[in-house]
Formats: C-alpha cells, sequence, structure tokens
C-alpha cells in the first residue's frame, strides 16, 4: 500500500474515537488498516455520505500493491491478488493462491462429475480446519463453441465453485461466457492475436480477464492497453513452462513481474499471477502417473513459493494434493501472530483414571506435535493446554508466559484431577524447573518427561509405572 | 430513393464527418461494415435503425454515437428519428461536455508499446564459500572435494548476481538400525545393518553427493555406545566411499562433545563437517575438536535468527574458527509441522547475509529428513475419517520430502541431509535447472489449453 505510517490514515479518519470498530482510538484503528489487520469499512462514521472523499482518499491509499480481483460470487467467490510484499516476513502474503482443476470439454459426462465432485468434496484437517480445493478450470479442447457451451452447462449444475473459462479462440468464450456469465467466471486468455476480440467480451460480459504472453514487454503492453480501453481486473500470465532452460525462465518471469510491481511501483504490471502447473503434462505424458505428479508438483512448489496467485493443475492424485495445500498454507500463514489452539483438557485416544496427564502449551505447532506424538504411539491420555499466548515450552518458560500460577488455574478450570486417581502431572522435559514450585503449588506429584514429544513413548516404558 | 442517393452517408462517410468535426473522443470506435444510412429529406429526418447503431460501434457506445450523430445532423439542419426509439435511449438536448464524450471503454487499433523494466538487487556481501572434503593433495583421502555457497544473490535468483556453487544433498546413514518411514526402509532394507555397505549404496546407487554417518547409538537413552567405539563407523564410513562426509551425534547435549571430538579425531584431515555445535552443549569443546583435526564445523539453532548470530559469533570470537570453516543449520521443520517458520528464518538469514551481516553469512543446512516425521509423510492413511483419502505412502512420502526440501532452497539451503533416493534425484535436477545446468526439453506453450 501507498502509506506507512498511521498518521498519514488518521487525517482521513472522523477522529471522533467512538469505538465502534472495536479499537479505543482513531489512531489505533489507523494503525490496525496498515497492518491490514482491520479494513476501512469497519469504521461506521466514515460510510456516511458526509465523509465520501475521505472515504475514497483512504480507499485509494490503502489498497493492496498488486490488485485484488474477485472470481466467482457468493461464499465460494476468491480472492486473488491484494499482496504487498516479496517476503513473507516483511508483513504476510494475504490472499492464499485459489487451486483450480481442469476439465475439458471433450471429457464424458462421466469423468467430468467424477473430477469436479472430487474437487466439491475434498477435504483435509489441519490446525483445526479443514483445507479444501477452489475452483474448476473448463479447457476447450475441441475449439468447438457448442461443444464448449455444453460444458460449462454441465460444469455449471455441477459446482457452486468459480470457474475459470479457457480458450485462446473468442468464438468459444463467448459461447461459454453466455452460459455462466451471472457467476462472474475468470477468462483465460487474451494473447497477442486475440486480444482486441477478448477485450469486446470482456466488456460485454465485466468479468475478470488472463492477458498470456511469456514476453514481458508484450505482457506489459497488453496490460497497458487493457486499463487504457478501462478494464483493470486484469490477471497476468507470463507463461509456465515444464522443464530445463524454460523452467528457470519461468522462475525468472515471475519474480521479475513481482518485483517490479511491488518494489519498482512498475503499475503496469501490478496484477495478481496465474501460474499453470497444468502445462507439465506436455512433457510427461509418456511417463507414469506418478512422474507426472511429480513433475507438477515442482512447479507447484515453485509457483506457491514464488508469487502465483492462483494455479492450475491437471492431476488430481490425492498424494499430489496433500503436500500442495499444506505449503500453501503455510506459506501463506501470517507470521505476525503466532497460530494459537484453544486452552483446556483434551483426550488423547481413550484414556481412563489410570492414563497419564501431560501438559503443553497452545501454541499450535506444540500442541499438534504432541498430539500426533501421543496417537500415533497409542498413548491413551490426557493432554492439558495452557494459554501461553501461542508460544512454545522453551519460550515461555523464559518469557514467563507459562508459570505455576497457570498451570494452577488451568488444573482448576478443567477440573483434570478429577479425571484421573494418580494425582501425577507429566510436566515438558523443557518447562523442568518449574516441576517443584508446581508440586508445592498444585498439591500434585509431578514427572518431568522428555524434551521431545518424539521420545514420550520411551519414557512411558521407562518412567511411567515405576514413577507415578 | 435514386432521387436521395447523394444524400446517402456510408460509414465511412460518418466516421469522416466525426474526424472532421473533431470529435476526438470517438475516434477509436471502430466502425465497420458496409452499410448506408439514409437521409430522408422528405420527411425531415433521417432514418436509422438500432442494427446499423450496433454495427457501428461496439456495444455500450451506441448511446454516445448516437449523440454525437444526431448533433453533427443538427449542424447540417437534419433531424434524428429511430425505428425502434425504445432499444436505444434517445439523446439527450444538453451541451456536449467532455465527461458525457468520455467513453468509458475504448477499443483500441494496436497494443500500446510497453518495454517491460525491473531493477536488479544490489547486494553488499556474498556467502562464504566452503570446501568439503579433503584429497590427497591436501592430505585427506576424498575422490573429490564440494564446495557450497558463494552466493552474491537470492537464491537461483542467477540474473542479478554470481551464484558459482549448486546444492549438494548427504544421504543419512545411521550407525545403527532404526526404525524408518517404510517408503524409505525398503530402499535400505539389505544395508542397515553395516553403515559401510549404507554409505556405499547410498552413493553408489542413489548419487549422494556426501554422506552423513549419524552416531545415534551412543545417545544414552538408546545404546550409550562409548565415543572410542562409535568413532570406528566412521573410519568404515570414510573407507567405504571415497566422498566428503558429515559427522553427527545422537544430539545429546552431554555425550555429543565427547563423541564428535572422537570422531573429529579419527577423520583427521578429511575436512568433514562435524554436526553440530548448540548452544545448549560444550560447543566449544566440539569447536575446537573442528579446529584442531582440520574440519568444518555445523553451527546449530532452533529456528532463532539471534541466537544463531550469537552462536557464530562465539564460533568466530571464542573458538577462532576461521570464517571459511562454517556451516550453520537454522533448523528444518517439516511440511505442515512449522516448516513456514524454518522457511522464513532462513529466507531472512540469507537476505541479512546478502545486506551485510557478517554474522549470518555462511551456507546454510537442512535436515531434510524431518520430512518424515510429519504423520501425512508415513502414516499408511488419514487418522481422521472425514480427511479425503490421502493416497499410497510410498508416494506420498517422498513428495513430502521434496515439498520440505525444495521450499527451503528457495529459501537458501545449501547442504541437504535427506533419505529417499527419488526426493534426492528430484531436488539435484530441480536445484541445477534454476542454475541453468539442465538444457530440458524445450516446448511450444502457445497452444497448451488444447494440448495438455
Amino acid at each position: 500500500m501507498k502509506v506507512q505510517s498511521p498518521l498519514e490514515v488518521y487525517n482521513y479518519l472522523p477522529g471522533t474515537n467512538c469505538k465502534e470498530c472495536g479499537e479505543e482510538t482513531c489512531m489505533a484503528f489507523a494503525s490496525k488498516l496498515i497492518d491490514r489487520s482491520k479494513t476501512l469499512d469497519m469504521c461506521k462514521e466514515i460510510l456516511d455520505e458526509a465523509y465520501k472523499e475521505e472515504y475514497e482518499k483512504l480507499e485509494d491509499m490503502l489498497s493492496p500493491e498488486i490488485k485484488e480481483i474477485i472470481i466467482g460470487v457468493g461464499d465460494k467467490a476468491v480472492k486473488v491478488g491484494g499482496e504487498d510484499v516479496l517476503y513473507r516476513h516483511q508483513l504476510t502474503f494475504y490472499n492464499q493462491p485459489p487451486f483450480a482443476y481442469d476439465v475439458t470439454d471433450v471429457m464424458s459426462e462421466k469423468e467430468i462429475t467424477e473430477r469436479v465432485n472430487f474437487v466439491n468434496n475434498y477435504k483435509k484437517f489441519y490446525v483445526g480446519n479443514f483445507l479444501r480445493l477452489d475452483m474448476i478450470a473448463i479447457r476447450s479442447v475441441s475449439d468447438d463453441p457448442e461443444k464448449f457451451k455444453e460444458c460449462v452447462k454441465k460444469v455449471k449444475d455441477l459446482t457452486e465453485l468459480p470457474i475459470i473459462l479457457m480458450s485462446f479462440n473468442p468464438d468459444v468464450l463467448d459461447a461459454g461466457l453466455e452460459i455462466i456469465k451471472d457467476r462472474r467466471p475468470l477468462v483465460y486468455a487474451a494473447n497477442e492475436d486475440n486480444w482486441q476480440k477478448v477485450a469486446e467480451l470482456i466488456d460485454k460480459y465485466k468479468v475478470p480477464v488472463v492477458l498470456f504472453s511469456p514476453d514481458l514487454d508484450k505482457l506489459s503492453s497488453l496490460a497497458k492497453t487493457f486499463v487504457e480501453m478501462g478494464m483493470d481486473e486484469l490477471v497476468l500470465d507470463p507463461g509456465t513452462y515444464p522443464s530445463g532452460k524454460q523452467l528457470m525462465g519461468t522462475f525468472e518471469r515471475f519474480i521479475k513481474l513481482r518485483r517490479s510491481a511491488i518494489k519498482d511501483g512498475n503499475k503496469d504490471v501490478a496484477f495478481p499471477l496465474i501460474g499453470i502447473p497444468a502445462i507439465s503434462s506436455l512433457i510427461s505424458k509418456d511417463k507414469d502417473e506418478f512422474e507426472q505428479a511429480v513433475s507438477e508438483s515442482i512447479l507447484t512448489i515453485l509457483e506457491i513459493l514464488k508469487y502465483g496467485d492462483l494455479l492450475v493443475f491437471h492431476n488430481i492424485a490425492p498424494y499430489a494434493i496433500l503436500p500442495a495445500i499444506h505449503l500453501r498454507f503455510n506459506i501463506y500463514t501470517d507470521p505476525r501472530s503466532p497460530v494459537q489452539v484453544d486452552a483446556g483438557l483434551f483426550k488423547m485416544g481413550n484414556p481412563d483414571e489410570n492414563s497419564p496427564l501431560f501438559l503443553t502449551t497452545n501454541f499450535a505447532l506444540t500442541y499438534f506435535t504432541v498430539k500426533s506424538d501421543l496417537e500415533s504411539n497409542n498413548i491413551d491420555s490426557y493432554l492439558l493446554v495452557v494459554n501461553t499466548d501461542g508460544i512454545g515450552v522453551e519460550a515461555s518458560v523464559a518469557g514467563g508466559q507459562l508459570n505455576t500460577g497457570k498451570i494452577k488455574d488451568a488444573i482448576e478450570t478443567t477440573k483434570a484431577k478429577e479425571v484421573i486417581k494418580h494425582n501425577t502431572l507429566v510436566l515438558p522435559g523443557l518447562a523442568a524447573r518449574l516441576s517443584g514450585a508446581t508440586e508445592d503449588e498444585t498439591g500434585m506429584k509431578v514427572l518431568v518427561g522428555p524434551t521431545d514429544s518424539g521420545r514420550i513413548a520411551k519414557w512411558m516404558e521407562d518412567h511411567w509405572e515405576s514413577d507415578k | 430513393m435514386s432521387e436521395n442517393k447523394d444524400l446517402s452517408l456510408s460509414l465511412k462517410d460518418i466516421q469522416n464527418m466525426l474526424d472532421n468535426y473533431g470529435v476526438e473522443e470517438l475516434k477509436d470506435i471502430k466502425i465497420e461494415g458496409d452499410l448506408e444510412i439514409e437521409v430522408e429529406p422528405l420527411s425531415g429526418g433521417v432514418s436509422i435503425t438500432p442494427e446499423m447503431l450496433q454495427s457501428m460501434v461496439v456495444a455500450n457506445e451506441a448511446k454516445q454515437a448516437v449523440y454525437h450523430i444526431s448533433n453533427l445532423f443538427k449542424m447540417f439542419g437534419l433531424s434524428l428519428s429511430f425505428q425502434d426509439i425504445s432499444t436505444i435511449p434517445t439523446p439527450v438536448q444538453a451541451p456536449v461536455t467532455e465527461e458525457v464524450l468520455k467513453p468509458r471503454f475504448k477499443p483500441l487499433e494496436n497494443l500500446i508499446a510497453k518495454k517491460f523494466n525491473v531493477s536488479k538487487d544490489e547486494w553488499r556481501l556474498k556467502v562464504e564459500e566452503i570446501t568439503l572434503g579433503a584429497t590427497k593433495t591436501d592430505g585427506g583421502t576424498r575422490g573429490n572435494v564440494i564446495k557450497i555457497g558463494g552466493e552474491q544473490a537470492m537464491p537461483f535468483y542467477c540474473w542479478d548476481g554470481n551464484i558459482p556453487n549448486r546444492p549438494v544433498v548427504a544421504l543419512d546413514v545411521f550407525d545403527m538400525p532404526i526404525s524408518l518411514a517404510k517408503a524409505v526402509k525398503v530402499h535400505y532394507e539389505d544395508v542397515v545393518h553395516d553403515p559401510g555397505d549404507w554409505a556405499r549404496k547410498a552413493v553408489k546407487d542413489y548419487k549422494a553427493d556426501m554422506v552423513t554417518i549419524h552416531l545415534i547409538s551412543t545417545d544414552p537413552l538408546i545404546k550409550d555406545t562409548p565415543a572410542k567405539e562409535a568413532a570406528k563407523a566412521v573410519e568404515e564410513v570414510l573407507q567405504a566411499v571415497d566422498v566428503p562426509i558429515v559427522i553427527g551425534g545422537s544430539g545429546n547435549p552431554d555425550k555429543d562433545p565427547e563423541v564428535l571430538e572422537k570422531a573429529a579425531e579419527v577423520a583427521e584431515g578429511e575436512r568433514c563437517l562435524i554436526a553440530s555445535a548448540n548452544l545448549d552443549m560444550d560447543w566449544e569443546r566440539i569447536g575446537n575438536a573442528a579446529k584442531k583435526y582440520g574440519h568444518n564445523i555445523l553451527s546449530w539453532t532452533q529456528l532463532d535468527m539471534n541466537n544463531q548470530r550469537e552462536l557464530n559469533r562465539k564460533l568466530l570470537k571464542v573458538v577462532e574458527m576461521p570464517r571459511d570453516r562454517i556451516v550453520i543449520d537454522p533448523t528444518t521443520a517439516a511440511l505442515g509441522y512449522g516448516l513456514d517458520y524454518a522457511y522464513t528464518n532462513m529466507e531472512r538469514i540469507r537476505l541479512a547475509a546478502l545486506g551485510g551481516d557478517d554474522e549470518l553469512s555462511f551456507p546454510m543446512s537442512s535436515g531434510t529428513t524431518n520430512a518424515w516425521g510429519a504423520r501425512e509423510a508415513w502414516m499408511i492413511n488419514s487418522p481422521m475419517p472425514e480427511d479425503s483419502d490421502w493416497g499410497p505412502r510410498e508416494f506420498r512420502g517422498p513428495l513430502w520430502e521434496i515439498y520440505t526440501g525444495l521450499p527451503l532452497a528457495i529459501a537458501g539451503v545449501d547442504l541437504f541431509m535427506m533419505m529417499h533416493p527419488l526426493s534426492v534425484r528430484v531436488l539435484k535436477e530441480t536445484t541445477q535447472t534454476l542454475l541453468g545446468m539442465i538444457e530440458g526439453e524445450k516446448v511450444d506453450i502457445s497452444n497448451w489449453i488444447k494440448e495438455v
């Protein structure tokens, strides 16, 4: 965004400190706007007609460096782009690149149905939520407007997910758009041959469009021309190539485009980028399914890390999707706030009154690691999770977020003593120095567990029965 | 209507009229077709169909075109009428203003020529270049040496500065059979009882650049193998293969200094990488051993840039380790289990190094094998009934290792410690591709939509 200082933003806010936004002062709200943890529409007063000018000014000041584009409608609509930084620690990356999976107008109805349903229903539990897939890309292989139309109809009935219409033939695109114009699809793509006709379609249907050219001068020209024609809901495709020096060039172009937009302020290319890992199939068709998945995975990794804002896939092998959705989630996690889980008392497996009671912190990573270690070793147990503001064991012992008072409170509020009869608490090895004081404070017997929860199984063998 | 022929206007005529009267705003509207607009003086008006206007101008611009034509016709003392007035808004009598004339959509004849420009990253410092292994001429017995580091740009940003060395892979070898994920185990079943055979297989069959011998049996909680006995495994590996090696302890902070000191002694002159010194243990003793016996040292901290600086400073100032003999391991967390922390920590370290921080300007190492700790890498299937199918683990596992390693290559890792042969192959191929070392198959993607 254009501004760095909350003061610049504050100057345009009502300055009434009404607290409606949840902040104590307009100044505090201004700093939240700068770090993008709050949005302008949370200020009720500025939405008033009297502040129209200020609102517009702020909206401009606060808009992200890379244009944010919405594809689709309703709950399933996706936001693409909207990024502000080149490296995630400088703020955070904002909008996870939606994953689109392809169907074609020469696939059988059965195949289309299977693929679309697979994408619709896919889910994977992770850090308290389900990771899901986002879009369907419809490729015209037939180049026949009628066939494409039929395919778009089918897909439209099968899914609410946002759709990408893919063809370089404007007549084909027009046929598809006619069917699905109300769903705000993304049109792929205008290139240096068809751009005038595609522009007419974009104006007619008012939908976002991808501009395609691996030549960055031409891509800039296309973008500049579309903006000049009054169309600025653009996504850029600088070309994804599957291997060798061409792949090296792909990596370079994505980085150069994003750097030019963010670091150099080049508005011509300040648009979201689309990556096409599906293109790996151009060279891996003769290879076995796994090798194909590997090729596509390499492009996926590079384009998630380096500035792909929307990715199109061909491969729907579950083992290839699984790591991809985790990488995307990890890279787009806000590095400014530690990921936390709820504090409380949790059952691991099927514990009874003789099962051990372990303690850990509510840092999500710690919690899920301990949980996974207990469950995968079949250790039926209770896990008491203490709220340390999302800080891990070692750091929270040092920083005081984990202390005997907190441990005592957690035991009392969860009534942890009532679920066990051995009155023994196992502290993490990294919290060993709290053990004496915790015994005094809680009246429980305290054992010190291993420093790494990966060793709990071994520790159980050596210590639990004998020491409890 | 022959008598009115002189009053027929072709579209070309209208375009010329617009041009002549300086209606700039409509200049770029493409007027197509060969329709004629008929002027009927008898009725005192011009008959013009909406279809004609549609053919003249694209979509939304009809209203403005009509408006302009209407004005022009007025200049000629004519008026304009429509066959179906309801389909096109009637022009109004308001004066012509800039605002009204400015069309929202202006189709252009030609692309606006643009030249794409981008700045270069300018850096102050380059990463140290470290030599691993020593050949006969340098007092060792290795067949080759390996250089890592030396970068003068962010990883694979070859257009910004020189990147002289490719990332290398060391395969893990353990001094006792350990529990391995099924997908990994199948590749090593025949060699897990013999570190020498294990190392040979890693180099010969799986093309490891280096091997790491992990002396994990020395952990008091495992076998508590004495340092002297454990050092034999190091000698076995050095005899079995002639690539440079990494010597790792068990990670036990009390035992490692003694174990690594002994191992460094038996491998004297081989310029190994001693893994590792850590703030929680006697780093000085380990550092001194590495220095005394001619090895490199791995400086390992846990996801904390400041601790990494502190340990490096201690190795430089207290141990007086030469700068070109330090490699750093800022910790690798697996995909899904903290990879974001590891990635950003390494990326920040590399950015700081290139930006001039000489306490961080060392090549980085990654324990990528940690990927196999993720349940998604090794479990047969999801323990969560709600999850979609995870797919077969023999495919999922190596991909998990690739998905942990490759992002860290992009963050700046120079040396990978890995396990699965396929992951090793893919990581090496991809990193070499990004450095332009692999020509690859050239493809035309201009018609990819139909060809994929």
